[in-house]
């Protein structure tokens, strides 16, 4: 049964469909009303978005102007130039894409693998195991912490990239294993039972079956990933204490602590560390939140 | 091919045991290192006084005797934490349920309300609460301004130990859209021909949303109850960057205080215990749920 895609009408809009006379207005009405509660909402959950975009625009005096203005006047563009030259925020880019690159190709590709062999190759262990992984699940993160920095310390990796992105390749977290299991349970054997026939190695039914089929999770996955490495605030906290090797999340708390708080140059700096995984999350988006209604998502 | 048929595991099956093992290897190999490994070094060090220059000294039970004796701002920070865990986790979770029903509306371009409803989570921890820090300044807040224009009584948000913590379960409400974009998944999976049988039986919306709607989502009010409590108590980048645990500790949460233990003081061994202590706190947390849950979740294989 392909339930999954059902359009579940959640009839809030409800009675569509009765032949009342004046249903046309009485629709309308219903709609508009929608549209501008939702909007409303929008407006409340960005705001502070929007805050953040307007503040890095505004000259010193507008921002602590009493009762405080939301349109910038002037528009100082030039903000953002003074505020990339006040950190070394292209140093910075390239050591978060670094990380972010790294951790998500290994969360990526090691996830997809253990997946697959916990979905599609049959094993004495194999319950027993998914089970210990779904309990990982469970584990507050911190009791980890400690023991994991003294082992990244006693390696000598503080203050390289290792500690932030090596991880990742063990399987890259539970949950994201766990998602793509359920998505690869749901494709149909017949297409691996045939490629074995033809004698193709389970190396080349992961790639050319199942891969090109998980475009959705795999979606869904990478843009969880690069999220979270993208805007990591602890471990780069912990493991690069070396201005050089700061992130840009990490980078942007020490932007603060400049002796007094420049709010715009701070928010501008802000700002240009959130439009990349803006991007990349508007470019996601269809698959994004297909991939999310696709998986296991519904908690089974 | 030609070689022996064993009885039970033939060649094929036992080579197909093998590449399972070997799929799943990174995972287990990961498992051990950063897993277990890790939690049986943090018990150990739990038991000793240790800083990473110098090696650790064995105290016994020190280190406990010391959290549950003498130490006032373990007891606070609990305090703190068990504060913003009991506001926080069920208002997040009902505000994003509600905003689930409100996206699992079919209207045209609701994709996009989907997508800018979740622009909040995806922003910069650090960014964000850079921008609540400005939003409750007790002098050129717009928080305040607003509530002065509507004729309202204003406070110093960030400097009045008795409302800090309310400040930060505000800010916490910004970041439903994680749970909302779960709920949204599961309120698409609910079988359609349920809500067309009700209907026929002429269940009303209320009716509809109250015995099929609330039933199936049940697993997912429960597996983001589970996971909100474990990542509240957790509570760390926010409470870091605004206050830094003040005003008087008001702020200190939990991982907050540990991190300072282990980060900022180098008392790795007190840090360690002060894990393990949150540890089975969490652990008792969610084995309560996990028992609990029979009574209220609802699987579709038990029909």
């Amino acid at each position: 049964m392909t339930q999954t895609r059902a359009e579940v009408p959640l009839t809030i809009t409800g009675g569509r469909k009765r032949s009342v006379a004046g249903l046309t207005m009485n629709g309308l009405l219903v709609r508009l009303a929608l549209y501008l509660f939702l909007s409303f909402v929008c407006l409340i959950l960005l705001f502070p978005n929007i805050w953040m975009i307007s503040t890095s625009l505004k000259d010193s005096p507008q921002i602590f102007a009493y009762p405080p203005e939301l349109i910038p006047a002037p528009f100082l563009w030039s903000n953002y130039l003074v505020a990339i030259q006040k950190f070394p925020f292209f140093l910075y880019l390239r050591n978060t894409l670094i990380v972010t690159g790294l951790a998500t190709f290994g969360t990526v590709l090691s996830a997809s693998l253990v997946a697959f062999g916990f979905a599609r190759r049959r094993f004495p262990e194999r319950e027993v195991l998914f089970g210990v992984l779904l309990s990982t699940m469970m584990l507050p993160s911190i009791v980890t912490l400690i023991p994991t920095f003294v082992l990244f310390t006693r390696l000598g990796w503080v203050n390289t990239f290792l500690p932030l992105t090596v991880p990742a390749f063990f399987g890259g977290g539970a949950f994201y294993i766990f998602l793509l299991r359920q998505f690869y349970l749901t494709l149909p054997y017949d297409y691996d039972e045939a490629a074995y026939i033809d004698g193709a190695s389970s190396l080349r039914v992961w790639w050319e079956i199942i891969l090109p089929f998980s475009k959705a999770p795999l979606a869904v996955i990478t843009v969880f990933t690069v999220l979270s490495n993208w805007n990591d605030f602890m471990g780069p906290l912990i493991y690069m204490n070396k201005p050089h090797m700061r992130t840009l999340a990490l980078g942007l708390q020490f932007f603060r602590d400049q002796r007094y708080t420049q709010w715009n140059y701070l928010m501008a700096a802000s700002t240009l560390t959130l439009i990349p995984v803006l991007i990349l999350f508007f470019a996601a988006q269809r698959y994004f939140m297909e991939g999310i209604l696709l998986t296991g998502l519904s908690g089974r | 091919m030609a070689l022996q048929t064993k009885h039970r595991p033939g060649p094929l099956a036992r080579k197909e045991a093998w590449e399972g093992r070997l799929y799943i290897l990174p995972w287990l190999a990961g498992f051990l290192i950063f897993t277990i490994g890790p939690m049986a070094a943090s018990i150990y060090f739990s038991f000793t006084k240790y800083s990473v220059l110098s090696g650790a000294d064995w105290l016994g039970l020190d280190n406990y005797t010391k959290l549950f004796g003498g130490d006032r701002l373990f007891g606070l920070t609990l305090y703190n934490t068990f504060y913003f865990v009991i506001l926080s986790v069920p208002l997040n979770l009902f505000a994003a349920f509600l905003v689930a029903l409100l996206l699992s509306v079919q209207v045209r371009g609701i994709n996009l309300y989907r997508t800018l409803y979740y622009l909040p989570v995806i922003t910069p921890a650090v960014a964000s609460a850079l921008t609540w820090g400005m939003l409750f300044s007790g002098d050129f807040g717009l928080v305040n301004a607003v509530l002065q224009a509507l004729g309202l009584p204003t406070f110093n948000w960030l400097f009045n130990p008795k409302i800090t913590k309310l400040v930060f379960v505000i800010m916490g409400l910004w970041g439903i859209g994680g749970s909302a974009i779960i709920f949204l998944a599961g309120l698409q999976n609910v079988p359609r021909v349920l809500y067309e049988a009700a209907g026929i039986d002429g269940a009303n919306l209320w009716h509809r949303f109250r015995h099929i709607t609330v039933p199936m989502m049940t697993p997912l009010i429960f597996f983001n109850l589970v996971l909100g409590i474990i990542g509240t108590f957790q509570v760390f980048t926010g409470a870091y960057i605004i206050t830094a645990g003040g005003p008087a500790n008001s702020t200190l949460f939990y991982v907050l205080y540990l991190y300072n233990n282990a980060f900022r003081f180098f008392k790795m061994g007190y840090a360690s215990a002060l894990a393990w202590v949150l540890f089975v706190i969490i652990l008792v947390f969610t084995v309560i749920q996990l028992r609990m849950a029979r009574l209220w979740v609802f699987y579709e294989a038990e029909r």
